[in-house]
């Protein structure tokens, strides 16, 4: 089944300054007793964004008219916890494409990268920097090139190389399946079932 | 030849296909799904017209969502009850056994694998749970994986993903009174940090580990992914034999001998090289307990609060944050503190050995008036064990009700909520904000240390509680 393919993006940014953003905060459990992929957008940070009452929380980034934009800009080992994709579903339903910072949980990069949602890691002084820069102008731009693997802070020219390991940057680029690519290997599969097989 | 790790010997024995740059094919052994990560990879097939390839080596239970208790009643919740009969109706579509609720072998997906004989030495395991490196006390490469991945698996039993770096962690010496090997694991953690382990698979070795019995083996595998590593895994030996050679049953091994010839080959090599070595000292670690809202901010149990997180610096915002919610001050110890709620159970300490150990401290005392205690046995065959074993009685007299097997309060997805502000000493294994309620405070703790709290309505050090 063809995906999205990942264009160049210029974005805007929301800055989320914290450390150890588990995937508890991303969507509390309480919201995964659905059975499809759509709509979690709703709920995100739902705990950090909406008062005991009920009301938004004005002070929480998503609720602040400041800034928008599909760059969700976090602080050190962000996704840690849950292996939940539920967390990743949400965060692309609300509409960011990227998530940046310096230090991902292994199994939240996965995720995103199962879903178009690509993680950038940039290093811990550039990640400072932006966020300043954010705070200071909220209408502060970046630009991810996927091709070329660079994250750029576009009014300051600040251009850093991101990793990506060469078979997922090409399924983002042309939009393929992993799965369509695993069925296609079939004849291997079945090879290896009957020569190698350790535990039946 | 090249010496090599028990990691790589595993891993290496199952890659189908190495992509250049890119991830490993990586054949599995054995799928363990449960209700909430599995319907959305279900839908998948469906769209793509396709079975699950091998329904043989998948397995599944109910255990998130549900209620622990009237489980023979239905569930009242409509969203949990609509994904629990969504996976029936998938394993019934599929060929897939389903141990659901209300089965004589139900319980949570990291304590039935093990007990009913399905997680095996030198196996690749996966589920759609970050707890999944519980099995890997066993000497399997077990980890935690997305939906998507899920779909990948039952789709054609083989999952993309890149080769983790190995790291190997040490623990030698005798552990002290009252120490048990969820204090081990803690103490790693927050000697580490919740990040020490990212992009690592760790192998946990020395003699304070090969002392452990397969029950405490799970508890310190089980809390691997705590500190970011994918998993953790402990080479089988005798304890791991003589554990599997009294089942009654070890599905697909007929031979056990011959099974047991093969599992005796499942170690590293002498100068096998880890990309990481780390070592501690068991007679430094104490009972411990965490005091904010990770798993790597924690403390002996009669320790202070460190001032700050960064030693020498200012206090992160996020330090701050945490020590906020938690309604605590940096500098401050723990003992005395008011205990609302404890909590007993999870797949890192709801097994047999987890309640004898609890039962031991409450044994001839009563549970404070002002504590409501969850009993939440891991599985069916728990409960029956405690059962036959007296356990029941014993918390019955002290006035403890125990419930039936679940997830439970560990991630509150059911009606087994903290209330809000309220302070819990839980022995499960995140203390995040919300995760065990909107507003909870979760402290992380023993069996020996929650029945500690549980007795005493405060926060105390079991030492204190237990004779010689």
């Amino acid at each position: 089944m063809p995906k999205v393919k990942f264009e160049i993006l210029e974005s805007t940014c929301v800055p989320l300054p914290l450390e150890n953003v588990d995937t508890d905060q991303i969507i509390p459990a309480r919201f995964l007793s659905a059975t499809s992929r759509e709509g979690f957008g709703d709920n995100l940070f739902r705990d950090w964004r909406y008062l005991k009452s009920g009301e938004k929380n004005s002070d929480f980034v998503l609720n602040n008219a400041r800034f928008s934009g599909k760059v969700l800009v976090t602080g050190k080992n962000f996704g840690s916890g849950s292996s939940r994709e539920h967390a990743v579903w949400a965060i692309y339903d609300y509409g960011f494409r990227a998530v940046v910072s310096s230090f991902f949980a292994d199994i939240f990069k996965n995720n995103s990268l199962n879903n178009g949602l690509l993680p950038i890691v940039i290093p811990e002084g550039l990640l400072n920097k932006l966020h300043n820069l954010i705070q200071g102008d909220p209408s502060v731009k970046v630009r991810i090139n996927l091709e070329e693997q660079l994250f750029t802070i576009l009014p300051t020219e600040d251009s850093v190389r991101f990793e990506i390991n060469a078979y997922k940057k090409e399924c983002l680029l042309k939009g393929l399946d992993d799965i369509d690519f695993l069925l296609s290997m079939k004849d291997q599969i079945n090879d290896y079932e009957t020569n190698k097989i350790m535990v039946k | 030849m090249e010496a090599k790790t028990l990691f790589d010997k595993i891993w290496d024995g199952h890659v189908v296909r190495s992509i250049e740059d890119g991830p490993d094919v990586l054949y599995i052994d054995r799928h363990y799904i449960h209700e909430v990560t599995s319907p959305q990879a279900f839908n998948g097939l469906k769209q793509r017209g396709i079975q699950v390839l091998r329904p043989g080596k998948t397995i599944a239970t109910a255990d998130h969502n549900i209620p622990t208790k009237d489980q023979h009643l239905t569930i009242q919740d409509e969203s949990s009850r609509n994904q629990v009969e969504k996976l029936s109706e998938n394993c019934k579509i599929h060929g897939i056994e389903y141990f659901g609720l209300n089965h004589s072998k139900n319980g949570i997906v990291h304590v039935i694998g093990p007990e009913l004989g399905y997680t095996q030495p030198g196996m690749t395991i996966v589920c759609g749970d970050s707890h999944t490196s519980t099995h890997g006390a066993f000497g399997t490469i077990a980890f935690g994986i997305g939906t998507s991945e899920v779909e990948m698996v039952l789709a054609t039993q083989c999952i993309l993903q890149p080769k983790p770096k190995k790291m190997k962690i040490t623990i030698s010496g005798k552990l002290n009174k009252g120490v048990t090997s969820k204090d081990i694991i803690m103490y790693i953690i927050c000697e580490i940090s919740t990040a020490g382990g990212t992009g690592y698979f760790v192998e946990y070795a020395g003699s304070a580990i090969t002392s452990l019995s397969m029950e405490a083996r799970m508890t310190i595998c089980n809390m691997s992914i705590e500190m970011g590593a994918r998993g953790g895994l402990i080479a089988p030996d005798e304890i791991t034999f003589d554990y599997l050679r009294k089942l009654p049953a070890i599905p697909g091994v007929k031979d056990f001998d011959k099974a047991l010839s093969e599992w005796k080959k499942l170690k590293s090599d002498d100068g096998a090289v880890f990309d990481k070595e780390l070592a501690f000292d068991a007679a430094k670690i104490k009972p411990m307990i965490t005091y904010g809202t990770n798993p790597g901010m924690g403390m002996a149990v009669d320790a202070a609060i460190p001032l700050s997180d960064i030693a020498g610096a200012d206090a992160s915002a996020s330090f701050l944050k945490s020590l906020n919610y938690m309604g605590f001050k940096p500098g401050i110890k723990l003992l005395g503190h008011p205990v609302d709620y404890v909590f007993i159970g999870s797949c890192t300490n709801g097994r047999i050995e987890d309640f004898r150990a609890f039962a031991q401290l409450i044994k001839g005392r009563k549970k404070a008036d002002s504590v409501t205690a969850l009993i939440v046995p891991g599985s069916k065959l728990v409960e029956e064990l405690m059962k036959k074993e007296g356990l029941i009685s014993i918390y019955e007299d002290a006035g403890f009700e125990v419930r039936q097997p679940g997830c439970s309060s560990c991630l509150a997805m059911n009606e087994d909520k903290i209330p809000v502000g309220k302070y819990a000493v839980s022995t499960s294994n995140r203390n995040f904000e919300g995760r065990q309620g909107p507003g909870a405070r979760t402290l992380l703790a023993s069996p020996l240390t929650a029945a500690a709290a549980a007795v005493t309505g405060k926060i105390t050090d079991p030492r204190k509680l237990m004779n010689n």
